[in-house]
């Protein structure tokens, strides 16, 4: 489980993140909203301590993120993170992309990292490109190859930052279906994203933010049926 | 029965062996400063990325000097001035010494470019997987950047094998100096020169087609 308190993030004077108070429970789906600088890609780099915070806490499974002498690569591990910018690493194929981390990090041998890359990568639909080049990769591809990745550390949970943002929009179809496919098997996900149609079909509560601040949280019906405050009805009639 | 006594004598079969040897001893001597200087360059290049204020205030400045000051200078100070210190040290280390030098100053700002060209995002992505910072670098950053960098790398490379000329002045006998020893034995300077020219090209031309070739295999088009 993820628990975030009070959480503060400056950006030298600009204050990011005003004071997030959030529970996120093993199973769940939630999808992050909000117009961009809001705060909530923020908030997923605060959440595996690639940012550092100011104020608040963040524990992760009941081990505190940001204190001193935290064992962040090994907390990593628990937390995979597909980016907006898909990332693939380009002098490694598809299959050495996936299964680097499983060798160097999980200590795996070699033969056995290749196994797991080869599964994650059937996973998403992309067994049949273990030799490839990322380079010759669509971005769709490259971005179902950075979820491969991340999974290949079998990690509880996975954030997503605006993963089908980058995108051509006849690709984010591909995406947004592996998504969907790892919540159904029960993963737990944190999804920022501006993806409404998916925030509504898939995740269990969607947040939305707003200046840094978590204006709304509750079920896809309620936000977006009935969302409560101002700033979260003007923003979906905008994005609608 | 015995030739006429002669200063000079005209360009024998076995001057081509003489210039062959000297080729060798330029190829050792650059091959050698080059190794230790990318070496070098490439922790020096990483120490002014991460911008250490002491590596931008000392580093930095240091390696400037180096690049600036000609390097003909720096190889008569330093093999005059270096038995002052105690060190003594023939041509030949001397010419490794400042060559090697004069290459980490070079690749130092070639390996700085080549770990700003991967960027915050895909370091991020590495370590999000959990790797530490070392292995980011080993084999995120380094490789990548690397590759970015590589042909920069090679120009450096290439320069400092024809720099290596310059070795001469301490009387170091590689190709440049054995020209001239032969240049004056025969007195034919437009065929030992071109001779020799031709060494460079075949000690350097292979090593550009190879480069080329690795970075077709990169590629990944």
């Amino acid at each position: 489980m993820i628990e975030i308190r009070g959480l503060q993030k400056y950006f030298g004077a600009l204050h990011v993140l005003k004071g997030i108070d959030l529970d996120v429970e093993k199973g769940e789906v939630l999808s992050v909203i909000g117009a961009s600088g809001s705060g909530k890609s923020t908030l997923l780099y605060c959440i595996n301590g690639l940012e550092e915070i100011q104020g608040g806490q963040v524990e992760v499974d009941g081990q505190n993120v940001h204190a001193k002498g935290a064992d962040l690569n090994k907390l990593r591990q628990k937390l995979g993170m597909v980016f907006q910018q898909w990332n693939s690493f380009p002098h490694l194929t598809v299959q050495e992309n996936v299964a680097l981390a499983p060798r160097i990090v999980r200590g795996l041998d070699r033969k056995a990292a290749d196994e797991i890359a080869e599964r994650q990568l059937a996973h998403v639909g992309l067994g049949d490109k273990l030799r490839v080049y990322p380079g010759a990769l669509s971005g769709g591809q490259q971005q179902r190859l950075a979820i491969a990745r991340a999974l290949a550390m079998e990690p509880d949970y996975m954030l997503f930052d605006e993963a089908t943002s980058a995108l051509d929009p006849e690709l984010v179809g591909e995406v947004l279906e592996t998504m969907r496919m790892l919540a159904e098997e029960g993963m737990t996900m944190i999804c920022v994203t501006h993806e409404m149609g998916f925030a509504r079909d898939v995740s269990d509560r969607v947040a939305f933010f707003h200046q840094g601040v978590m204006e709304e949280i509750g079920p896809p019906s309620q936000i977006f049926g009935e969302a409560q405050s101002p700033h979260t009805r003007g923003f979906l009639a905008n994005v609608r | 029965m015995s030739q006429p006594i002669s200063f000079f004598s005209g360009f024998q079969p076995s001057d081509l062996l003489f210039l062959a040897e000297a080729a060798w001893r330029t190829l050792l001597i650059s091959g050698l400063a080059i190794s230790i200087g990318t070496f070098f360059g490439i922790i020096f290049g990483w120490l002014l990325y991460e911008g250490r204020i002491w590596a931008s205030l000392t580093l930095a400045p240091v390696l400037d000097i180096f690049r600036s000051v000609p390097l003909i200078i720096q190889l008569v100070l330093f093999y005059n001035f270096a038995p002052i210190l105690g060190l003594n040290l023939d041509p030949f280390a001397s010419g490794v010494v400042i060559l090697a030098i004069y290459t980490a100053a070079l690749v130092a700002n070639v390996a700085r470019g080549g770990i700003e060209a991967v960027g915050q995002p895909m370091r991020r992505a590495a370590r999000s997987l959990g790797m530490s910072y070392w292995q980011d670098l080993r084999y995120v950053a380094l490789p990548i950047g690397g590759r970015a960098v590589f042909p920069a790398w090679v120009g450096v490379a290439l320069g400092v094998m024809k720099d290596s000329a310059l070795v001469s002045v301490l009387g170091y006998v590689e190709l440049l100096k054995a020209s001239q020893i032969l240049i004056t034995r025969t007195q034919e300077p437009f065929l030992i020169l071109s001779i020799a020219g031709a060494f460079y090209f075949a000690l350097s031309y292979p090593i550009s087609r190879y480069a080329a070739r690795l970075e077709q295999r990169w590629a990944h088009a």
